[in-house]
């Protein structure tokens, strides 16, 4: 052992049980999350704000990525397809990997990006000029104010915005293929068709889903859980992002070997 | 109306409030006044529910306040308004927002136009004009927001008020504005006023009584005038540095 190893051993232990300890707590939130979420008042008007910034304020960033996608994936499929002579396969390989896989993917990344940083820092911010311990002495609780419609926000846009990706996406796919790579229209619908199952869709937005659920807690809580100024609001909202995005990969992992490892 | 009894609370090693005894009458404006690391944040965290102490009590209008959980204590804290330290106003929210945000959520029934009405009374008593309604938390001074953050503590007409070091940071004359302010919401409505400060000169200009916290005890407490007469070491010490300016 060397000199100041026993230290340094000490701290690489500590910061792990201080990780776990913070999972647990952030697991302690999510349960008080739901629990808050069935008790009333409850808030239409709230959930229909953050609606807005989530779901309305991440369009944008998810037509534009999509269409994107949907073109490079299809004149990349054709690249490979047209060596084994299949380029008709472009349309449904395209929409079968969007619909499973890269649609809810990508989207949730890119909410991550965008609104999931907002949230962190907007109650990072809260947190840090005491406006949180504000609404307690008010009796307002600030789980249920603050978390409840983001989550019940996220739960609702992840797979509208999902469902956008998807349709997008295979638009661009669909004028790559058809209008560049001059893929034959007949068999890139067809195969489509018969290669794009309506569960291989409602897969990829039950996962939305879930990824909603995810990376509302954690940016939430990150947010909630700041300390030390607006240099702590900017550290826990770079947690914040990091840690949902390996989340949501992590989560995605699982999903695919409990469905398709399955063979379901 | 305020009372604590033997209050003991320790975090980990660090034992914060070491027995605190004090009782705060009805109407009257007491202030804790002690330096930084005193315990005076822990103690009027205790008053309002969000810390539960170790050992002794703290009752308000007869109810211990330790013994509430979950609703009871949420129905409990609407005796309370709290003026912050640096006011903590919803900073996406406008003023009439703010000041209406504690009755909206105490009644969601109430309408606008009656919100807007209790709105402007309130900030009448601190001396503000309906004009600022639509202005934002940073469209206002310091002595704005504090004022502001005061309506907002007073909208439901809340028995006890508590000042989290409400003139730290602020230049004199706004301080001043805020020690009138603190006076004037006892005078005009009557309220029972928790302040805790380091400030010397505003905690004699507007309490009633005062206690002097000192290593998590009460070294001194009665009327100003009783405190200034203190024999104890860390008393004569902490006011004399101040006296002898005047």
């Amino acid at each position: 052992m060397t000199p100041g190893g026993f230290p340094a051993t000490f701290r690489r232990v500590r910061r792990i049980r201080d990780a776990i300890e913070d999972f647990g707590e952030m697991l302690f939130f999510a349960l008080d999350t739901l629990r808050w979420a069935v008790r009333p008042p409850f808030r239409p008007e709230l959930i229909l704000v953050q609606m807005a910034a989530i779901g309305v304020g991440s369009v944008f960033i998810v037509t534009t990525t999509s269409f994107f996608t949907g073109v490079v994936l299809a004149l990349q499929a054709n690249y490979a397809m047209r060596q084994l002579g299949a380029e008709g396969y472009v349309g449904g390989s395209v929409a079968i990997s969007l619909a499973r896989e890269l649609a809810p993917v990508l989207t949730a990344l890119f909410v991550i990006g965008r609104s999931g940083s907002a949230i962190s820092t907007e109650i990072g911010t809260m947190r840090v000029t005491e406006q949180i311990d504000a609404m307690e002495t008010m009796a307002v609780n600030p789980v249920q104010y603050l978390v409840v419609p983001r989550l019940l926000a996220s739960l609702a846009m992840f797979p509208l915005l999902t469902m956008v990706f998807d349709a997008l996406g295979y638009a661009g796919a669909y004028l790559m293929g058809i209008y560049v790579a001059r893929i034959p229209e007949g068999p890139f619908l067809e195969h489509t068709r018969t290669l794009v199952d309506p569960k291989d869709i409602f897969h990829g937005i039950f996962k939305s889903l879930i990824f909603g659920a995810v990376v509302a807690v954690i940016t939430c809580w990150r947010g909630y859980s700041a300390s030390g100024g607006s240099k702590g609001v900017g550290e826990s909202t770079t947690r914040a992002v990091v840690a949902s995005s390996i989340a949501i990969l992590l989560v995605d992992v699982g999903f695919v070997l409990v469905t398709v490892g399955s063979g379901k | 109306m305020i009372r604590v009894v033997d209050l003991h609370k320790a975090f980990g090693a660090n034992q914060v409030l070491r027995g605190i005894d004090l009782e705060v009458e009805k109407g009257t404006t007491c202030v804790i006044l002690g330096g930084s690391g005193s315990g005076k944040t822990v103690l009027m965290k205790h008053v309002i529910g969000l810390l539960k102490p170790d050992r002794g009590t703290v009752f308000v209008n007869d109810v211990e306040m330790p013994k509430l959980e979950g609703l009871a204590l949420t129905e409990a804290r609407r005796m309370f308004g709290m003026v912050f330290q640096k006011s903590a106003l919803f900073d996406s929210m406008t003023v009439l927002e703010n000041v209406a945000f504690p009755l909206h959520e105490k009644d969601r029934s109430i309408s606008g136009k009656e919100l807007r009405r209790r709105v402007v009374e309130k900030l009448e008593v601190v001396d503000l004009a309906e004009s600022i309604l639509p202005r934002y938390p940073s469209e206002l001074s310091g002595g704005m927001q504090k004022r502001v953050a005061l309506a907002r503590a007073l909208i439901h007409d809340p028995p006890v008020v508590l000042y989290d070091e409400p003139t730290t940071g602020l230049d004199p004359i706004t301080t001043e504005y805020v020690d009138d302010m603190i006076v004037g919401a006892k005078q005009r409505l009557g309220v029972t006023s928790m302040v805790i400060s380091h400030d010397i000169a505003s905690s004699f200009k507007v309490a009633d009584k005062l206690a002097v916290l000192y290593d998590g005890q009460i070294a001194a407490q009665g009327t100003p005038e009783e405190v200034r007469r203190s024999q104890h070491p860390h008393v004569k010490k902490f006011l004399s540095l101040w006296f002898e300016k005047q």
